[in-house]
């Protein structure tokens, strides 16, 4: 176990020059002893390379990899102690399912009364104890995949156990079940855990902390809450929720603040100076129904009414604005839900009301 | 009750007809000449199993026949080694790669005779550049005296030839391998051995079962290289079988006793095909069907 240090960047080609060409952008993060992390983001952002480098499977192209302090940057996966499990199941195929999970622990020379210990918790934990003699070739995507994590895990001494997207080829009702497992065992064994997806769902309910990734860069690492209630970066607001964000262009000046030529808020010192990239930035779950006329509150006519189950998404389109911006609303359906055509007028400033400033969360706004 | 629709054996007519003309046509011809004396073509004389009984007896053919599977064996032994560590060793990808496949698809692209023409010079003691080095470092090289000689250097030329299919065939198997299965085995601490063992050979399988069965099938009816080579000899050290097949046929006109033993070889290299391949299809696989599944 370990507390990993990086502070790198990385570039698959060989002079990179411009942004573009950087797989990683120069980024900092700890991630602390024993601590469970997400690395979220689309596909392509960056985050696998991520994790390669910090298991030693890449080595950044600028930059340090440190584990409690020492640096590790020119050493192999093997002496970094790194456990990982990949996308796609990896199985020996000529071993059986036992051979497979005490597979690390053989290549390392442990005591076979050991080996066979680990092997039948590790088994116990995923419920396959009863195929342990089965040749692991011929069984399921499913049980091939537990089989990986079996082998990422078996070995208690690891630095960290790193996943990449390991539930993408499991069952649905599975997935849910396994990613219990990890949790649990992450409190059982305080083991350091890095796990990569692109699922928001999935980060936020595996990791006490969560590094939102977008094309190379680092936009935000923090705890559910805090990517929910305060994103860092447009970004982070518009991927994480569903749906994510609502952004309006904003215009910011001795006045006030105005969105779609319409004053909402008083002028704040903090926004001074912002000119045209300033936006700003509600989640559909804090836009909420206004009498008309109301501050902090604009006219919209809504243009879709969608019943999501546990609440309605109203969708409306704000009067006056040139930009034709829509806004999106998330509303209880206990409430008056407006039809389509309807004018309403929508809240959208509020405590949990965020500024941006290219792309950029503006600190010590007091809406 | 199921519908049955014989129109569907139109569909397989024209294969059948291929096939009628190709193979079996001439095969049945052979069976004809095998049970005939033919001594003109007026005048035939059916004999039964005679040739059969004969050829059985024969001590030449006996002598031919384990010739050829100590040959063939040979050839595999050293091959298929040869060829996985030359696949192994050959650059993965860029420039040098397809350099390098060109250089190893050369010995494949030269006619049988021009091999055996080749090496037939370049053993000479005189002006061969391998029989010429052997000479000077003071070993008595002759492939034309010595019979083992002669036979090590039958199965350096099949080597040289036919090595670099195995090898190729193994290239293409290894790039293959998706890169997951190297990093995992570097996380799980494997050694190259290991690697070699638990991940490259057994995803192998599949093209090494197809280079066994072409060399050996290759090989077991080799015929243009050693005669070019040695003709046979000294003696009948490198006969294999298709060139003790010729010499009767078409040296002494036996038509009877070649159909005969044609025949015969043609099952044998059947019968030990069907072996070798569910031999190579059950190994690694074998306690699949009883356990699990």
């Amino acid at each position: 176990m370990a507390r990993i240090d990086l502070d790198l960047a990385h570039a698959y080609t060989a002079n990179p020059q411009r942004d573009e060409d950087y797989a990683l952008l120069p980024l900092k993060i700890r991630f602390d002893d024993g601590g469970a992390y997400a690395l979220l983001g689309p596909s392509g952002c960056g985050k696998t390379t991520l994790l390669n480098i910090v298991s030693g499977l890449v080595k950044p192209s600028q930059g340090s990899v440190k584990f409690d302090g020492a640096d590790v940057t020119g050493r192999t996966p093997q002496q970094r102690n790194i456990a990982q499990v990949f996308q796609f199941p990896v199985i020996y195929d000529t071993m059986t399912v036992a051979e497979n999970l005490a597979f690390p622990l053989r290549n390392r020379g442990v005591a076979t009364e050991k080996i066979k210990q680990r092997v039948g918790k590790i088994a116990e934990m995923l419920e396959m104890s009863g195929q342990l003699g089965t040749r692991a070739a011929g069984l399921t995507a499913d049980a091939k995949q537990k089989i990986s994590l079996g082998r990422g895990l078996v070995r208690e001494d690891v630095s960290a156990v790193l996943f990449d997207e390991p539930l993408t080829v499991i069952d649905p009702h599975l997935k849910w079940k396994l990613r219990r497992k990890l949790k649990q065992i992450h409190h059982e064994l305080k083991l350091t855990l890095i796990y990569v997806t692109h699922d928001q769902v999935e980060a936020l309910t595996f990791a006490d902390q969560v590094v939102v990734m977008t094309r190379g860069r680092a936009v935000q690492i923090g705890s559910a809450s805090d990517l929910f209630e305060r994103p860092q970066h447009t970004f982070v607001g518009h991927f994480i929720g569903s749906p994510g964000m609502n952004f309006l262009p904003a215009r910011a000046d001795a006045s006030g603040v105005s969105v779609a030529g319409q004053n909402v808020m008083a002028a704040s010192a903090a926004l001074a100076g912002s000119g045209d990239t300033l936006k700003l930035g509600v989640r559909p779950e804090y836009v909420a129904l206004a009498a008309s006329g109301s501050p902090g509150a604009l006219p919209a006519i809504v243009t879709q009414a969608q019943d999501i189950g546990t609440y309605w998404l109203v969708t409306a389109r704000i009067v006056g604005d040139p930009a034709e911006s829509l806004i999106r609303s998330r509303l209880r359906p206990e409430q008056a839900i407006p039809e389509v055509g309807d004018t309403v007028w929508l809240a959208i400033v509020g405590a949990h009301t965020c500024f941006y400033r290219d792309d950029e969360l503006v600190s010590g706004v007091n809406p | 009750m199921k519908p049955v629709n014989q129109k569907a054996w139109l569909l397989i007519l024209p294969v059948v007809l291929c096939v009628a003309f190709s193979a079996i046509l001439p095969l049945m011809t052979v069976v004809n000449y095998s049970v005939q004396d033919i001594i003109s073509p007026e005048r035939r004389i059916f004999v039964g199993t005679e040739w059969f009984k004969a050829v059985m007896r024969d001590d030449d053919l006996h002598g031919a026949l384990l010739r050829q599977i100590t040959f063939s064996l040979a050839v595999l032994l050293v091959e298929i080694p040869l060829g996985i560590a030359l696949a192994l060793s050959m650059p993965a990808k860029g420039w040098k790669s397809s350099a390098v496949l060109v250089l190893v698809a050369i010995s494949l692209l030269i006619p049988w005779n021009v091999v055996g023409t080749i090496w037939q010079i370049f053993g000479r003691t005189d002006i061969g550049l391998m029989g010429a080095t052997l000479t000077w470092l003071g070993i008595d090289y002759s492939y034309t005296g010595n019979a083992t000689q002669a036979w090590l250097t039958v199965l350096l030329m099949d080597v040289w030839h036919w090595t670099p299919l195995v090898a190729l065939l193994c290239f293409a198997g290894l790039r293959a391998i998706p890169d997951a299965y190297y990093q995992a085995a570097q996380i799980d601490g494997a050694s190259k051995l290991a690697v070699f063992r638990y991940i490259q050979l057994p995803k192998l399988r599949g093209v090494l079962m197809i280079a066994v069965l072409l060399r050996f099938m290759d090989s077991f009816m080799i015929y243009t290289e050693p005669f070019v080579l040695t003709g046979g000899g000294p003696g009948n050290a490198t006969t294999f079988l298709s060139q003790y097949l010729t010499q009767k046929a078409v040296g002494q006109f036996d038509l009877g006793p070649a159909a005969a033993f044609s025949l015969i070889y043609f099952l044998i290299i059947l019968l030990l095909c069907f072996i070798l391949y569910n031999w190579m299809l059950r190994v690694g696989t074998a306690n699949k069907e009883n356990t699990g599944e």
